[in-house]
């Protein structure tokens, strides 16, 4: 995978990336004429002061043009660059957004947060040092290399030994190093996360009094990073030493050819000290070169995941000619089978056959691993049904438009989110333009108002990231709440009470069936008494309908469901 | 040539004088090895200023007598006869540029001159051993100072994990985990940084510092004052830069704080921006917060990239003055060759005098971001660990023919606390049972906000106790109080009748088994993780007690079974499956105490009710608190407690609250009130 590639996404800013190389060979240009000027400077030993005043201010000229082109370079990269991450930041961002349930499983959250953080990072530094430094080096090499000639020409034997030297030894360090650097990177990620987890975990390990297994086992981790580090760092070490002695040998060198030119009278001092500046710089760009190259190849990871997020194809579209109403809240499972794999033989949701009216309240059960949350979660299409159809408002979900189908099917999931903003904020999210009242109402009917006017700031109280501030029934009702504020079609409450008391509970069931008569309400729930008054309650088991119908049905007739009836009222009955 | 240091925290170190002592400290473990390092590198600067020095020497003592006499003897080359005339630009630029070669050919050859280089080839070798020498010093004080530093990097991680270990929970509750993680990645990678490079190249270019100037002033003491006198316009230069750039700095941190916290938040929340269809907004609150970095970002790197060209121009010009002004003194001094001799010395010695100046500034910033960095680390380091004045210990026992409990290695199954008495030196065993009091404890997380008041209960040994009560009425406290991870304020917990402050913390918690609300797993096999419970543990010992949890039969089905590993907290298991392992990772530890924080809130009813089964069999002869939302799961307990704003407000046993209609039951109906 190439950075290359990413380039293309600078969009405006890639004129600022492209005119920063040219600015920088007026900088290095300058910045290699100036020996030349000094060599003249020293070698006008007989000169008059006023030639010496020429070339002095010649130099001076050129410094200053260079300091203009470099810091002209400097705003140039630092521009392009940041523009570069902007915008592929954006880009990721907004691929991100059109991203089905699916995508993001499979990267994971905290993966994608580290691909726009980190790794756009990385390539953002790579790419501001590539533009300065890119045509630096090789603009260097021959400059340097060709004043060498112009000067003195036979010196350059000196560099017929030197480069291929340096460039042997450069090339022989860094492939030891790669991979023990490789090795070394994932020590370390190994390490942060036994640190993480411990950080975790801290409970457990506390409980169960196992401090001190941790420790050794941290220790244990920590000395082979040491050691991988220290194999990785003993190859690099050599590079200076190397560069020292392979430099110093040219001096050494040039002085004793020059010198002898020099004793004849066929060079002189200046030339003499230019030529070894300019050796110098011809090795310096050789280093300058595998440092680049180094630093190309070790964003290569980085680009590899950018472009993995870039790349992936998001699962579920919008139809070309999307239906964009949704007539009502009835739902028909037409021989659903579903597998999170696409995999048939191996369904996670077996031939789900159902009919459920508009308006109608439908309870769900079923123990863990039944796939409740699964089957909800193909209504609002956040997966898509791997075999059978599904319809909701008499047509197949696949022809809405994928935004006018989830305004109508609101769900509250069992992982609840809220964001950080005040109350009101967040209530918003179900509809932009609810008033205070639409809000209070909902918040009312999710049994929240109360809780919300006892704080201090009411619905302006700001939630902190994540909603940390409320406690974690509170955080449920708030999410319903939202959900209400949507008023849509089809409401679909996952296990969203399960932290709420069973009081508060029955109070919010009550107030959905009059606050929405009208939408159709899908209630998963672990309590029984959450779904014995639905209309009807549909019993799943491994990924199979074993039965639905109404309360007193089910118990007449389902074994599964009077078991879990029995095992949560016993003492009771 | 560092790769250049974008995104980091600008942050000043609050005492940069005691940390760095601190630091030093720390090295001090390596002092022999850090005296090598540093004469290392003494020497290594050494070699390359007297090098650059020697230089002149070479031309002033070897080659200026050799021309001499070979002038003395050809007499001038064209070249040189053309220079004498002085003719000006034209053909001093033919000369130098187009070069004398076919003119020294010719003399070379014809000259009846034969010049000894013999002495000139000695010095050059010697001065070429010289650098061997000081390359392999530069050799060994890397390889030393690299030991040096990852040796200390290694103990700091050692230390810091081994002291975080030991501190209390109530350090973790009030800390974000990004907070404690950032010690061990940014300000370990900032220490890293100083220790590898900012310090040995302190070091090195004080000394280059030193014998530059040293040789300056033995070449030519009117220039060396030039050179002083020039200095202030560079550090002040770097100084302005250098503070606006950190600024700016600042500047960018904090608007990509804010940006990876907006990106943290939404992609975290991502499945419930989708379900409310909020993409393009969370795209237009991405796309300020995002130009925002972009625009503070472009000001920061720009004034730090600004800097390398300044100080590199600067220098050059500088280097122009000196070398007018040398040419001037040259002309007109009597030996003017070697008066440009020793400028040609001079010259690379100005930049080796000026560079590690203007490095020494630009790695001021990096020291004061170590500095501030291991301040955070020694914080960490100076954390109070969890205190332990307990002395009462749990050991192995046995009953002797008398029955009065004895202490054996042997594996009895019996334990005992073993209770010495200050006061008359006497030893007494107590059995370990699981008879838990609390008298009339209080208890707050801080001071000023009281969470439990005055609570009295007693569990006998095999009860089974309930907490009943809303989110927030203190359930979940008052097991943190059972095992110390806080200590209460007023009143008395005690255990087998001894208040457990007399109790080793290890020791008490050893006897207690917990299942908390958040499971944990760590990165390993299913194995290694139940057997977290009992580090001695064997197979069949961990195939009981997943069976026990009911966990086997899952188990068994995984790619792997037992062997299965598992990766970042368990990810790879349902919620349902994560709760099962941590009971049967509880079971193996076979405590007689055991405390279950809503352990199964997220089994269905149906699950629980089959690891019920084999919880009770667990449950038997031991005491067992335990906390739960579903009233159906603390049904059989023998004393279920009604906790409401830290208070107990009801107690007895199921069919005893129910009679007293009281909250107990009006929570219990109130379950069944719609049916």
């Amino acid at each position: 995978m190439k950075l290359t590639k990413l380039l293309r996404y600078a969009g405006e800013y890639k004129k600022y990336l492209l005119l920063c190389p040219l600015v920088m060979i007026g900088e290095v240009a300058m910045e290699n004429l100036i020996p030349l000027m000094v060599a003249k400077l020293i070698n006008e030993e007989s000169a008059e002061v006023s030639q010496v005043l020429k070339y002095g201010g010649l130099t001076v000229l050129m410094a200053l043009a260079s300091l203009a082109f470099g810091m002209l370079g400097a705003y140039l990269a630092s521009k392009g660059g940041m523009g570069l991450s902007r915008n592929l930041r954006r880009t990721m961002f907004d691929q991100v957004q059109r991203f089905s349930f699916k995508n993001i499983d499979r990267f994971s959250t905290a993966s994608l947060v580290t691909r726009l953080t980190t790794d756009v990072n990385q390539v953002q530094n790579t790419v501001m040092m590539l533009v300065r430094m890119a045509v630096r080096a090789p603009i260097t090499f021959a400059m340097a290399l060709f004043f060498i000639l112009r000067l003195k020409p036979d010196m350059s034997v000196v560099l017929l030994v030197a480069i291929p030297l340096l460039a042997t030894g450069i090339i022989i360090i860094m492939r030891a190093a790669f991979p023990k650097f490789q090795i070394m990177m994932k020590k370390y990620d190994a390490l942060n996360a036994s640190v993480q987890e411990n950080l975790i975990g801290i409970r457990v390990v506390k409980a169960f009094v196992r401090a001190s297994h941790e420790k050794e086992k941290f220790a244990a981790s920590a000395d082979e990073l040491t050691a991988t580090q220290r194999a990785a760092e003993k190859v690099v070490l050599w590079n200076g030493p190397m560069m020292q002695l392979i430099m110093n040998g040219c001096i050494l060198a040039i002085l004793l050819l020059g010198g002898r030119k020099y004793v004849w009278g066929t060079m002189q001092l200046g030339d003499l000290n230019a030529v070894i500046t300019y050796i110098t710089r011809v090795l310096f760009s050789l280093m300058m070169l595998s440092f680049l190259f180094i630093s190309f190849v070790l964003s290569r990871a980085s680009v590899a995941r950018i472009t993995e997020v870039l790349e992936e194809e998001p699962e579920i579209t919008s139809p070309d000619q999307p239906v964009t109403q949704v007539r009502d809240g009835s739902i028909e499972f037409d021989h659903v089978g579903f597998s999170y794999t696409g995999d048939k033989d191996n369904l996670v949701l077996t031939d789900i056959c159902l009919s459920i009216r508009s308006g109608e309240t439908i309870g769900v059960i079923g123990g863990t691993g039944s796939a409740k949350t699964t089957l909800v979660s193909l209504i609002p299409r956040l997966y898509d049904v791997t075999s059978g159809r599904l319809l909701v408002g008499g047509r197949d979900i696949k022809e809405y438009d994928i935004h006018a189908l989830r305004d109508q099917v609101a769900m509250v999931l069992q992982k609840n989110v809220l964001f950080s903003g005040s109350i009101k904020e967040n209530l918003r999210w179900g509809n932009e333009n609810a008033t205070d009242e639409e809000i209070a109402a909902a918040c009312r009917a999710a049994a929240a108002d109360d809780f919300i006017r006892s704080f201090p700031e009411g619905y302006d109280m700001d939630l902190g990231q994540g909603g940390v501030n409320v406690s974690g029934g509170q955080k449920q009702r708030l999410c319903i709440a939202r959900a209400l504020l949507k008023k849509p079609r089809i409401m679909i409450l996952d296990d969203a009470t399960s932290a709420v008391d069973t009081a508060t509970d029955a109070r919010i069931r009550d107030a959905l069936r009059t606050f929405m008569p009208e939408t159709t309400k899908i209630i998963i729930a672990q309590r029984i008494t959450s779904v014995m008054d639905a209309d009807r309650i549909l019993v799943l088991d491994e990924g199979r309908v074993m039965d639905f119908g109404t309360h007193d049905e089910l118990m007449e007739r389902s074994e599964i469901y009077r078991e879990v009836f029995t095992s949560q009222q016993k003492g009771v009955a | 040539m560092p790769p250049p240091r974008g995104m980091r925290p600008v942050a000043k170190p609050k005492n940069a004088k005691a940390t760095l002592g601190r630091l030093l400290q720390y090295m001090k473990l390596y002092k022999s090895k850090l005296i090598l390092v540093a004469a290392c590198i003494v020497f290594s600067t050494f070699v390359s200023a007297t090098g650059t020095y020697l230089i002149k020497q070479a031309v002033v003592s070897y080659l200026n007598p050799l021309l001499l006499e070979r002038q003395a003897a050809v007499g001038l080359t064209e070249e040189e006869k053309a220079l004498k005339e002085a003719t000006g630009e034209e053909a001093a630029e033919g000369d130098s540029l187009a070069g004398g070669a076919d003119v020294s050919a010719a003399s070379e050859s014809a000259g009846e001159f034969n010049p000894d280089f013999g002495p000139f080839v000695k010095f050059l070798i010697l001065l070429g051993t010289m650098y061997v020498a000081g390359a392999l010093s530069t050799l060994v004080y890397n390889r030393t100072m690299m030991m040096v530093s990852t040796a200390t990097l290694n103990k700091v991680r050692k230390d810091m994990f081994t002291h975080m270990e030991d501190l209390p929970i109530r350090y973790f509750d009030q800390r974000t985990h990004g907070e404690i993680m950032s010690r061990y990645t940014n300000d370990t990678d900032t220490l890293r940084e100083f220790l590898s490079q900012a310090f040995p190249q302190a070091v090195s270019s004080f000394f280059s510092i030193v014998f530059s100037l040293f040789y300056m002033v033995r070449l030519s003491g009117w220039l060396t004052l030039l050179v002083l006198a020039l200095m202030p316009v560079m550090l002040i230069t770097t100084g302005k830069i250098g503070k606006h750039s950190g600024k700016n700095f600042a500047a960018q941190q904090k608007a990509v704080g804010v940006l990876n916290g907006y990106i943290e938040e939404t992609i975290e929340g991502q499945r419930v921006v989708q379900v409310f269809c909020h993409e393009e907004k969370a795209k237009a609150d991405f796309a300020v917060r995002n130009e925002s970095v972009r625009v503070a970002g472009t000001r920061a790197n720009t004034f730090a990239s600004i800097l390398g060209p300044i100080m590199n121009n600067l220098s050059h010009i500088n280097y122009v003055i000196i070398a007018l002004v040398g040419v001037i003194l040259a002309l007109n001094s009597p030996d003017t060759k070697g008066a440009l001799a020793a400028l040609i010395a001079f010259l690379p010695l100005t930049h080796q005098f000026s560079q590690p100046i203007s490095n020494l500034a630009q790695q001021f910033n990096v020291v004061m971001l170590a500095l501030a960095g291991s301040e955070r680390i020694f914080e960490l380091l100076d954390e109070p660990v969890e205190t332990d004045d307990g002395y009462v210990k749990l050991v192995r026992a046995k009953k002797d023919e008398h029955g009065n409990i004895i202490e054996t290695p042997e594996r009895t199954g019996m334990w005992a606390w073993k209770h010495p008495h200050k006061a008359d030196g006497t030893v007494t065993y107590t059995e370990l049972r699981g008879d838990v009091v609390f008298e009339h404890v209080t208890f707050g997380y801080v001071p000023e906000k009281t969470v439990l008041h005055d609570i009295s209960l007693y569990a006998k040994p095999g009860q089974k106790i309930a907490f009943v009560g809303s989110t927030g009425a203190g359930k979940t406290t008052i097991t943190n109080l059972i095992n110390r991870f806080y200590d209460i304020q007023g009143g008395k917990i005690r255990y087998d009748g001894i208040n457990i402050e007399k109790i080793k913390k290890d020791d008490l918690r050893r006897s207690l088994g917990m299942v908390l609300q958040d499971t944990h797993l760590f990165t390993g096999t299913v194995k290694e993780n139940i057997r977290y419970g009992k580090l001695d543990a064997t197979d069949e010992e961990i195939v009981r007690a997943a069976r026990i949890a009911n966990a086997d039969f899952f188990i068994r089905h995984l790619p792997d079974g037992y062997d299965t590993m598992l990766t970042g907290d368990g990810a790879n298991l349902s919620q349902g499956q994560r709760q099962l392992l941590a009971i049967a990772r509880a079971a193996v530890a076979d405590p007689p105490v055991l405390i279950l924080d809503e352990a199964t809130s997220s089994i269905d009813t149906r699950t629980e009710a089959l690891i019920e089964k084999g919880m009770d069999g667990l449950m038997k002869g031991r005491t067992v608190f335990v906390i739960a939302h579903r009233l159906s799961t603390v049904r059989n307990s023998q004393a279920i407690m009604v906790l409401e704003n830290g208070v107990i407000i009801e107690r007895g046993d199921h069919a005893s609250l129910l009679e007293q209609k009281g909250k107990y039951y009006q929570l219990y109906t109130g379950m069944f009130e719609l049916s």
